[in-house]
């Protein structure tokens, strides 16, 4: 048991510090675009629809991973709520693209002629955010069909607590870059 | 937890989850990757110090096409120099050390029997070896390695149709690279959670050795830094293959306007320094953490200023993040913000002097043995401080402007951050060789090494900062083509015969080193009398490295010659006596 704890601390310390690495990449995107966009030559667009779709998506996919989370610390099962939450998360990837689509329906292309670099940026943040949310689907995909499988206990939830912590980042993430998109 | 078992050949040497066996591992690809690197540089020495002279080395190494009639062609010398750079920076200095010693050193010196995750380790080293086997292949494609400098700085990195080197070869050097950072920080986030986590009963942190300190700190420094260097390749590529401008702008090639508009080729450098800088210390900071322990244990001396050594550590891993803009002082920079820069620079002086005067105060009337491994160390401090100096004046903005980009930066990086580390990593083969493979290294040999390293290594870096200071531009493929420069082939002719004695005797470290695996005498466990956990383990290598009971820490890592003990040396884990203090 004292191996057990010793070992949930180290993979939870394991998985925040890739987590801080994951800022730093975000950070040094996110600080381009603002030196990027200091220097001028700049276009100016609405941001897509889609991305405020995407971003009530993930918000309500955390919130059901939360009690997914409390479901299985009082022993109850929490298969049908990371359905769901992994629903939501595809739904989240789904209107990710109808978003590039709608920035291509505006002319804001991500390469080519007339692109321009505030249009690329938007592009690559968001594919970059993207691949790494898959990581975290897949992450559910896992945790679900162990759920299924009864794996899961008062006692033995360290999986979807890690998966968790994983998905909850990935939502706080996008809404710094959805804020960062339209405020900046 | 995972003690000793049955092993086969598969999963002794090849898919090993043994810290030991992959810190092998990564020493010798690195050993092998340092004797590319070193070739390299001595084939475009040649064409240095002999401009469009024919050499039949250099058609023997790189054949009709790159050497036609043993004449350097001036691609390849670009993509030589940029692979030495990539080489030598990447795979020897921090994937050679930081690999090898982490992975040594982490599990033994705070007691644990594995890192954290064993499985993530290997994986490690096969993501690096991966892009080792990418990075080499690159060397044959037709149209050449990269050739936009270690640094690729775009345009000459972005587009693929500007020079040989731009096209595959730079997109081999990318996903080599992509691959190496992956591996760097699978890596380096076990270190952190093996260091916080796994130490054995009573390793307090005040008590851990200094080289477990540097690693830890390096390790950060890692996780915080090569993100940033991906999200900079990662729009250099978006660049290169997809058409965006994120870092090019009006340009014109063969005689064919591009699209792109607005990129900024100086966004690049902001971010690629971001990582550039630090990357530096993940490089030099192994190394001082090595020396530490090497100075003590052969001065039987406490380390001097124990505190004082870890929060220098810590303030010029800090101060690493805030001075990447004085690689940037001749781009157009605000004069104020390159003063900013200048002063958040000279601040490292602060940290690195603590460390230097703390080593000679180690040094300071103490019983020296030396040993090889100690001689590499003392030369460690003598490249700290002549590469040091010449860092106050290439941080200075005012004065770098003059020698921006000569051969003074060249003399200047090499022995502060390349032949520092290099004398640290030999330092610590030399003293772990030992526990690594039960035997000893020829010491005899070990001698000679040193010796002609040492004189040779200043051979060829001392008189560059003579050819910077007269003007003489680095990566410039001939010294010949400005008659102003005539004056200086001598130096350059001195600079290479020193380059290929000191490439020459490198041979016989490596053969010292195979040889004396085999055929060395046989080491005894602690024969050195150190007091570090690693010394208290059985000659015979095992998986989980302590037989029994892991060992319990009692004391710090430096009671060498304490007044009232029976030897020179207490290891760590033997008890305080009754009214015995700690210190």
């Amino acid at each position: 048991m004292q191996l057990n704890l010793k070992k949930n601390k180290a993979s939870k310390q394991l998985l925040w510090i890739g987590i801080v690495s994951i800022v730093m990449f975000f950070g040094g995107l996110t600080s381009a675009y603002i030196v990027r966009k200091a220097e001028g030559g700049w276009l100016e667009f609405e941001m897509p629809v889609w991305f405020t779709i995407s971003t009530i998506a993930i918000i309500v996919s955390s919130a059901l991973l939360l009690f997914a989370a409390q479901n299985v610390k009082s022993g109850k099962s929490a298969t049908t709520l990371l359905l769901g939450t992994l629903f939501l998360g595809i739904l989240f990837s789904y209107s990710q693209i109808q978003g590039w689509g709608d920035l291509v329906a505006q002319g804001v292309y991500l390469t080519g002629e007339g692109s321009n670099a505030s249009g690329s940026f938007i592009y690559a943040i968001t594919l970059m955010h993207l691949l790494h949310l898959i990581g975290g689907l897949v992450a559910l995909l896992i945790t679900t069909v162990k759920s299924k499988q009864g794996n899961y206990s008062k006692d033995n939830y360290l999986g979807i607590q890690l998966a968790s912590i994983y998905w909850h980042f990935l939502g706080i993430l996008w809404l710094y870059l959805f804020l960062f998109f339209n405020y900046s | 937890m995972s003690e000793h078992h049955k092993e086969t050949f598969l999963t002794k040497y090849i898919f090993s989850l043994d810290h030991k066996m992959i810190a092998k591992q990564f020493l010798i690809t690195g050993m092998f990757m340092g004797v590319v690197g070193m070739l390299m540089s001595i084939l475009f020495r040649l064409q240095l110090s002999n401009p469009g002279e024919s050499f039949a080395v250099l058609e023997f190494f790189l054949g009709e096409k790159w050497a036609p009639g043993g004449v350097l062609d001036p691609n390849i010398y670009l993509a030589l120099v940029t692979m030495h750079g990539t080489i030598l920076i990447f795979w020897v200095l921090t994937a050679g050390l930081t690999g090898t010693f982490a992975n040594f050193l982490i599990p033994l010196q705070i007691g644990a029997r594995d890192m954290a995750s064993a499985f993530m380790n290997m994986l490690s080293y096969w993501f690096f070896f991966a892009a080792t086997i990418v990075l080499l292949c690159s060397l044959f494609v037709e149209s050449g390695p990269a050739a936009a400098g270690w640094t690729i700085y775009p345009p000459l990195s972005a587009l693929p149709q500007a020079i040989p080197g731009s096209g595959l070869g730079q997109d081999l050097w990318l996903i080599a690279i992509t691959l190496f950072v992956v591996s760097s920080l699978l890596g380096g986030l076990n270190y952190i959670v093996t260091i916080l986590n796994m130490r054995t009963k009573g390793m307090t942190m005040s008590r851990l050795p200094l080289t477990i300190w540097a690693l830890l700190i390096v390790a950060i420094l890692g996780v915080l830094s090569f993100p940033v260097l991906l999200s900079c390749a990662l729009l250099l590529i978006f660049d290169r293959s997809f058409g965006t401008s994120f870092y090019l702008s009006d340009i014109i090639i063969n005689g064919e306007a591009l699209h792109n508009t607005g990129g900024s080729p100086i966004l690049f450098e902001h971010l690629f320094w971001f990582l550039g800088h630090p990357e530096v210390y993940i490089i030099l900071l192994p190394a001082l953490g090595i020396v530490s322990e090497v100075i003590s244990v052969n001065s039987r001396k406490p380390i001097f200023g124990y505190k004082a050594m870890v929060g220098a550590l810590i303030l010029i891993a800090f101060l690493s993040f805030v001075v990447w803009g004085h690689h940037m002082f001749i781009t157009g920079m605000d004069p104020f913000l390159g003063s900013v820069f200048t002063f958040t620079t000279l601040l490292i002086a602060i940290p690195s002097a603590v460390k230097v005067f703390n080593y000679l105060a180690t040094l300071w009337r103490a019983n020296i043995r030396f040993t090889p491994a100690m001689l590499f160390a003392i030369g460690f401090v003598s490249t700290f401080i002549t590469g040091g100096l010449t860092g106050i004046i290439l941080g200075d903005s005012a004065l770098d402007i003059n020698v921006h980009d000569t051969y003074f930066v060249v003399g200047h990086f090499h022995i502060v951050m390349g032949l520092s580390a290099i004398y640290g990593m030999l330092a610590g083969v030399y003293h772990w060789f030992p526990k690594m493979y039960g035997r000893m290294m020829n010491k005899k040999l070990g001698y000679f090494h040193f010796w002609v390293t040492f004189i040779s290594a200043y051979g060829v870096f001392f008189p560059m900062h003579f050819l910077g200071l007269a003007g003489l531009p680095r990566r410039y493929y001939t010294n010949s083509a400005f008659p102003m420069f005539d004056g200086l082939s001598d130096i350059n002719e001195i600079i290479t015969f020193f380059a290929i004695v000191g490439g020459l005797v490198q041979l016989l470290f490596i053969f010292n080193f195979f040889y004396s695996i085999f055929k060395g005498t046989k080491a005894t466990e602690n024969p050195w009398g150190s007091n570090t956990l690693e010394w208290t383990t059985p000659v015979e290598r095992i998986h989980g490295n302590w037989p029994g009971e892991i060992p319990t820490v009692e004391r710090w890592a430096y009671d060498y010659s304490k007044p009232g003990a029976e030897e020179d040396f207490v290891p760590q884990n033997v008890p305080l006596k009754e009214g015995e203090t700690e210190h």
